[in-house]
This record gives structure tokens, C-alpha cells and sequence, in this order.
């Protein structure tokens, strides 16, 4: 047992003093905290650049219509403006783009609207160009009906209509919820437990190869049981996830408030938003769509998640998936002598991982389905796919049941993968197969 | 006799091919014992049964006059053949490590490991990364982690490979001063002129079977096969016809302006007989009984196998 210690210090700390290591834990949170704060800081930086429409309205009927802001400027030219001319100089007048609005014909809508511009104009100006224009001839034409106290009806008849969830507790409490917020935190979890046992596993995979190629696995295995050496290996990268998944927490709430505050925008949103999803591209999720004052009200969404529990569901979960692949990936890695070797080994890892993923694109919008129900107990997928189904609240007998077979299922393959690992790091030279792999098993 | 390792009936099968059948052998107390034979006979799969590593399917191995047992491998002390270091780790580190492996405390460890690096010059060396050393430089710290402990048995795969003469020699002495000290030496290797200059006993282990073991003297004794060398100033026609008859010349040369001739004696032999025969043809200049080298017994047994 000290031997397992003793060799786990050693994968810890080497991986730990690594350069690289250093880097990730510090530029991952960068990054997440980076893309996590993004839309505002996009938004803040885009405000400097105007760009600048020059417009030809042949009717001059929308002369007050266009309304500049902050990003964008209208020019209204006088009427003998010729667009041919305009042409020629476009570059030197400085222009974004040239609108020309066509005389309005008998409905009272122009009968052209053209953008010219040496560049492509963007889908925002001319959303924006489009919906001042429709705006303005739809009032012109409503008023034409001469309806009395049209602006109170117009006001009356506005309706936009928000759905709010809350869930009963088993107390008769009661907690507002949000569909779109579980999602989002389902699929981050998921997705991140998929990424750390693939990212630790074959670090595992790298380290048995390492030394096996460095032969120094046979001056060890003299004073070490394989199985000591395998274990300490598979619980020192253990290890150095659960830091790293740590310090990037930490890290990620201590940027995300502090770029949060640094542009004083919604910084709360971000940092909650962020807490939610450590990890993951936030792009990639389907944005919850927030009622209206979203920022305060997120935050009491959030606080329905019992993230504490979460968490420790996580942690469980990452340890049970990753014990059990990373004996797998050593299993394969003390077979070959290189990593190119390895991918026919890999196949019947990759494959139950992959299929979790395919499982937890449906989970995390039917969390209660019978597949998502059954692949969350299945040990193979459980990792991944019971961690989407926890943010939508799962029975603690289906977590139970699921840990429990995860982690019997560990032993049973980390007895099976220490005993190809003990013949295959003294194996040099043919790949075997996968029966030989089989014999090896039954070695005495 | 006393021994420090024995091992009985070893029989161990791998996929298709059967590495040991039934091997035995026996170590003396306090003794460089040479563990011989070509590539393939089964040698490293012994080895790594008597360092635990793999389990023989059947047969048994006593230590210190008892049956082996797990804790047992903390007084050995192996040097693979195929052996490495970290690359990426400092020299003190990694040798610090793996003595905490065979069970030393980090103060012990530290206290031994100033005293062999000073002795083998490879102080300096201590910060570096082991991927700085030369190949050399890296044997000597893996030697120096193997006798660490300072266990009753060393086992030695190839000792010698990737040194220099010079530290060859610092290598050899260390060998013979850890037997003066009391500790039992396995040693195995292809060089036999090492075999000669170091082993007390041999075992030669040959398509997984051990076809020859004992002292050096037993095994040189038991392949001797009587010839003698001749050297003399003469007609060398005349050398055949003046022998008794139960000698042949079995070699003839000339160097450095002598004749030299190989005889072999088919029955008991008799050295006097035989120069006083020959003393009568030719002018005698040398004469020596051959002993045969180890590279001939060698060579003479796994033949004999084949």
C-alpha cells in the first residue's frame, strides 16, 4: 500500500512541476472566463467603430426615419445625389455603404431598397435599416384608417407572454426552475466528465507507454508489484484532476467577477452563468431564454440548483468513470510500445464513451426517457449520461444504485486490466491481439 | 554447502513456446554464480521468476534455505538488461525514488547515494536530468540504485554493456568488493572472458533446460578433453610420425618463427610420454596442457544440445 503511495506522489508531482500543467490550469480559466464574458466585451469594444450610411431617398419622405446609434450613422444626401457618381468616389468619401431609397409607389412603400458598398453589408444594418423603414410605413398606413386613440390601442394590443416553472419539493417548498438553466449546466457536466476521463485516461495511457519505451519498467516491477505500480499511476493523475478541476473553479469565478467588474456590465449574469458551465463554450448552448430583468432573476434560478450536491455527484462520478477506464487505457497502453499503435486497442474503450455522449445529446432534453434511465446505470455510460440527468433532479436511489455499479465494476476491471498490464509491460515487440491479450488474463 | 537461492523444477509456458522446463539451479553463499546461455534459453524468464516479477507454472524457489516469499525481493537487488531511467526527472530525484521503492527511508536513501555517487564520480551529476547524461553516466546511477540496499543477493543482466574499459574495470572491482562483502552475485552475460575473470560457478541454460552447472573448475574439468600446446624449432613433418601412438596434431601453425602444434590425446594422456617422444623429433620451446576457455565450453554444450 505504501509502494501505491509512493508511486502516485511520484505521477503527482512530475505532472504537477510540468510546464504544461501550469499553463492549462492557468490559460483554461482564461479562456472559459474569456468566452464567458465575451458577448459583453464584444459589446463594449464594438461601440468605438461607427460605420457610417450615406442615403439617396428619392422621396425624401424618411428624412427623420433613420435614427443613428451608437454604431451606426445615417447621412442624408440631397436628392440630385447620383449613385453613379457616388460609385466613383465611394472609397475617398469614406463611406460604410450607400442606401438608395426608391421613390414610394401607389401603397406608400418605396419601390426600392438597395445597400451599395464596396464590402459586404452586414445582416445587422440591415435589419435595423429594414425594421426602421417597415416600422415607419406600417404607423403611416395604420394612420391612414384614421382610427381615434390608435397609440392606446396599439399599446393595449402588445402582448408578450413568459412561462415560469417552479418545482414542488418533497417539504412543500416551492422553487422557481428553468428548463433552459438545467439544460445548459446538464450538458456542461456531462460534456465535462466525457473530456477529464478521455484527457486523465490517456495521460494514464502515455505515462504506462512512456515506461515501458524508457525500459525503465523492469527496474521498478523488481521492487514493485505491477499492480502497485498501475494503481499508484492510475491514483496519482487522479489526483492531479481533481487539483486541476479545482483550481479551475476557483479560477473561473475569481476572473469571471473580476472581468465582471472590470466592464461593469451584467457582471453578475456572467459570473453565474459561468459557474454553471465551467468548461465548456457557452456559445454552443442553447441561451435560456430569459424573462425580462434577467439578471436578478437568473441568480434565483441558480440558487434552485443545489450545486453542492452537483458537485459531489460529479466528483463521485469523474473518480468511478475515470478508475474505470484509466485501468483500461493502461491495460492498452502496457500492450504496445508506441502511441500510434494504439488505436485498434482503443476501440472497445472509445466506443461505450462515444455512445454515452449520443445518449446524453437526448438526456439533457428527456432527462426521465427509458434510454437515458438505463444508460445511466449501465457503468460504461453511467459517468456521463447520470451527470445530465442530475441537474433535473434524479431519485438518490438511481445515484446510489449507478455509483455503486460503477465502482464494483472498477474492481472487477482493474483486477482484469492488472493482469494484462503485468505480461504486457515486459512484452516487446509484436502488438498482440487480442486474444493473446486474453491468455494473458489467465496467466498464472 | 550453503545457498542462498535455490531453484527446483522451474517450469514456465508463454503463449507457444515453453521458456523453462524444469530448471534448477543452485547459488552458493557469498559467490559470483554466472548465469549462462544464448539468446532465447530462457535466462531473463528465470530471472524475472527469482525477482518475482512472473510466477513459474510450476516448480519452486528457496531463499536463505526457505521458500521464497514476497517480502524477499527487498534483499535483491536487480539491474535489467533491458533497463531505463525517467528521462524527463533529475538524477537524485529518480535515484531517491527508487530507493524508497526497495524500502529505504529518504534520510538513508540520501546518506548511501552521496557515498556511491562520490565513488563512481557521478556527484556532479545529481541535479541534472537523466536525458543530460551520456549512456555510461546513466549505467553507473542504475548500478548504484540496484546495490542501494544493500541486499544478500545482486542479480546483474549484462553488466557491463554500454561502459568503457576504464569503467568496466571501476565496475568489476565494485562487483568483487560487494562479494568480499558478503553479498551473493548473479551475473549474467555473453562476454565469457568476464564469466572467467569473475564467476566462481555457472549454470548454462539452453532451450529453456540447464545443460551444464557447477564450480568453474567442475565445468572446465568435465569438458577438458587433454591437448596440449607445442612450440618448437623443427621440421614440422617430423613432429607427426615421432608422437606415441595414441596422439594426433589436431592444429598446426607457425608464429613468430616457431612451429606450433595442437596435440590431442585420445585415451589418458601422459604429458611425460609425450615430450619424451617428441623431445627426440624437435626442439622443444613451450609446452602447456590447454584448459578449455569458457567461449569453447560454450560454444561445445549448446552444440551438444542442438
Amino acid at each position: 500500500m505504501s509502494k501505491i503511495f509512493l508511486v502516485a506522489k511520484r505521477e503527482f508531482s512530475v505532472r504537477v512541476h510540468k510546464k504544461s500543467f501550469f499553463v492549462l490550469t492557468l490559460l483554461a480559466p482564461v479562456l472559459l472566463a474569456l468566452l464567458a464574458t465575451m458577448p459583453i466585451i464584444v459589446m463594449s469594444l464594438k461601440s468605438s467603430d461607427v460605420n457610417v450610411v450615406a442615403v439617396v431617398d428619392d422621396a425624401r419622405s424618411f428624412d427623420t426615419v433613420l435614427v443613428s446609434d451608437q454604431t451606426l450613422r445615417f447621412v442624408m444626401l440631397k436628392e440630385d445625389a447620383n449613385v453613379a457618381d457616388l460609385r466613383q468616389n465611394f472609397d475617398a468619401l469614406g463611406y460604410y455603404a450607400l442606401l438608395h431609397i426608391g421613390a414610394l409607389n401607389d401603397a406608400g412603400e418605396p419601390q426600392m431598397l438597395k445597400f451599395y458598398s464596396t464590402k459586404q453589408v452586414s445582416l445587422e444594418v440591415q435589419q435595423k435599416v429594414s425594421g426602421m423603414l417597415s416600422r415607419e410605413v406600417e404607423q403611416r398606413k395604420l394612420h391612414a384608417y384614421n382610427i381615434p386613440q390608435l397609440e392606446q390601442i396599439m399599446q393595449d394590443v402588445r402582448v408578450k407572454l413568459h412561462t415560469n416553472t417552479v418545482k414542488w419539493g418533497d417539504n412543500g417548498a416551492e422553487q422557481n426552475t428553468h428548463a433552459g438553466i438545467a439544460m445548459g449546466i446538464s450538458y456542461a457536466f456531462a460534456f465535462l466528465i466525457y473530456m477529464f476521463i478521455f484527457m486523465f485516461g490517456s495521460m494514464v495511457m502515455r505515462g504506462v507507454i512512456e515506461e515501458k519505451v524508457n525500459r525503465i519498467v523492469e527496474v521498478i516491477v523488481s521492487s514493485v508489484k505491477p499492480f502497485e505500480l498501475m494503481m499508484g499511476k492510475i491514483l496519482g493523475v487522479a489526483a492531479v484532476g481533481l487539483l486541476q478541476f479545482a483550481l479551475w473553479i476557483v479560477l473561473t469565478l475569481l476572473l469571471v467577477s473580476v472581468l465582471g467588474v472590470f466592464f461593469s456590465l451584467s457582471g453578475l449574469a456572467g459570473g453565474a452563468e459561468s459557474l454553471a458551465m465551467p468548461g465548456l463554450s457557452a456559445g454552443n448552448l442553447p441561451v435560456p431564454n430569459l424573462p425580462n430583468g434577467g439578471e436578478l432573476h437568473l441568480l434565483s434560478y441558480l440558487s434552485g440548483f443545489n450545486f453542492a450536491w452537483i458537485i459531489t455527484c460529479f466528483v463521485l462520478f469523474f473518480l468511478g468513470g475515470y478508475l474505470l477506464y484509466s485501468s483500461l487505457f493502461a491495460a492498452v497502453g502496457s500492450a504496445v510500445e508506441a502511441e500510434s499503435d494504439t488505436q485498434q486497442l482503443m476501440m472497445p474503450i472509445t466506443i461505450p464513451l462515444i455512445l454515452a455522449i449520443f445518449v446524453m445529446l437526448n438526456t439533457f432534453q428527456y432527462p426521465d426517457s427509458a434510454l437515458s434511465f438505463w444508460f445511466s446505470i449501465i457503468p460504461f455510460t453511467s459517468p456521463v449520461v447520470m451527470m445530465a440527468r442530475i441537474p433535473f433532479d434524479v431519485p438518490a436511489w438511481q445515484v446510489a444504485l449507478s455509483l455503486g455499479l460503477l465502482y464494483a465494476t472498477f474492481v472487477g476491471i482493474v483486477w482484469v486490466s492488472g493482469r494484462i498490464y503485468r505480461v504486457g509491460i515486459l512484452m516487446y515487440g509484436k502488438k498482440p491481439s487480442f486474444k493473446e491479450m486474453w491468455k494473458w488474463i489467465r496467466y498464472k | 554447502m550453503s545457498y542462498i537461492l535455490r531453484a527446483q523444477d522451474i517450469v514456465k509456458q508463454y503463449v507457444g513456446h515453453r521458456a523453462l522446463d524444469g530448471v534448477s539451479i543452485a547459488v552458493p553463499r557469498g559467490s559470483i554464480f554466472g548465469l549462462l546461455g544464448p539468446n532465447g534459453a530462457g535466462k531473463t524468464t528465470l530471472i524475472r521468476i527469482i525477482t518475482r516479477i512472473t510466477a513459474p507454472d510450476s516448480g519452486a524457489i528457496y531463499f536463505d534455505e526457505n521458500k521464497m516469499q514476497a517480502g524477499d525481493v527487498y534483499s535483491i537487488g536487480y539491474l535489467p538488461e533491458e533497463r531505463g531511467l525517467y528521462k524527463k526527472m533529475k538524477v537524485g530525484e529518480q535515484a531517491l525514488y527508487l530507493a524508497q521503492l526497495k524500502g529505504l527511508s529518504v534520510s538513508e536513501a540520501r546518506k548511501r547515494l552521496r557515498c556511491w555517487f562520490t565513488k563512481l564520480d557521478i556527484m556532479p551529476w545529481w541535479n541534472k536530468k537523466v536525458e543530460e547524461l551520456s549512456k555510461g553516466m546513466a549505467q553507473k546511477v542504475q548500478f548504484a540504485v540496484t546495490v542501494l540496499h544493500e541486499p544478500k543477493l545482486l542479480i546483474f543482466d549484462e553488466p557491463f554493456s554500454g561502459f568503457d574499459p576504464i569503467n568496466t574495470e571501476i565496475l568489476k572491482s565494485e562487483i568483487l568488493a560487494l562479494r568480499e562483502k558478503g553479498s551473493t552475485i548473479i551475473f549474467s552475460t555473453h562476454n565469457m572472458a568476464s564469466v572467467e575473470e569473475l564467476c566462481d560457478s555457472i549454470a548454462l541454460i539452453d532451450k529453456g533446460r540447464c545443460v551444464l552447472h557447477g564450480t568453474l573448475a567442475e565445468v572446465r574439468s568435465s569438458y577438458s578433453d587433454l591437448r596440449y600446446e607445442l612450440r618448437y624449432v623443427g621440421d614440422s613433418e617430423k613432429l607427426a610420425p615421432a608422437l606415441p601412438s595414441d596422439f594426433t596434431v589436431s592444429e598446426r601453425r607457425e608464429e613468430a618463427g616457431l612451429q606450433v602444434a595442437i596435440v590431442k590425446a585420445a585415451g589418458e594422456g601422459d604429458a611425460n610420454r609425450l615430450i619424451q617422444s617428441v623431445a627426440s623429433a624437435v626442439k622443444i620451446e613451450y609446452f602447456a596442457r590447454l584448459t578449455p576457455s569458457m567461449h569453447d565450453i560454450f560454444i561445445a554444450a549448446v552444440k551438444k544440445g542442438a
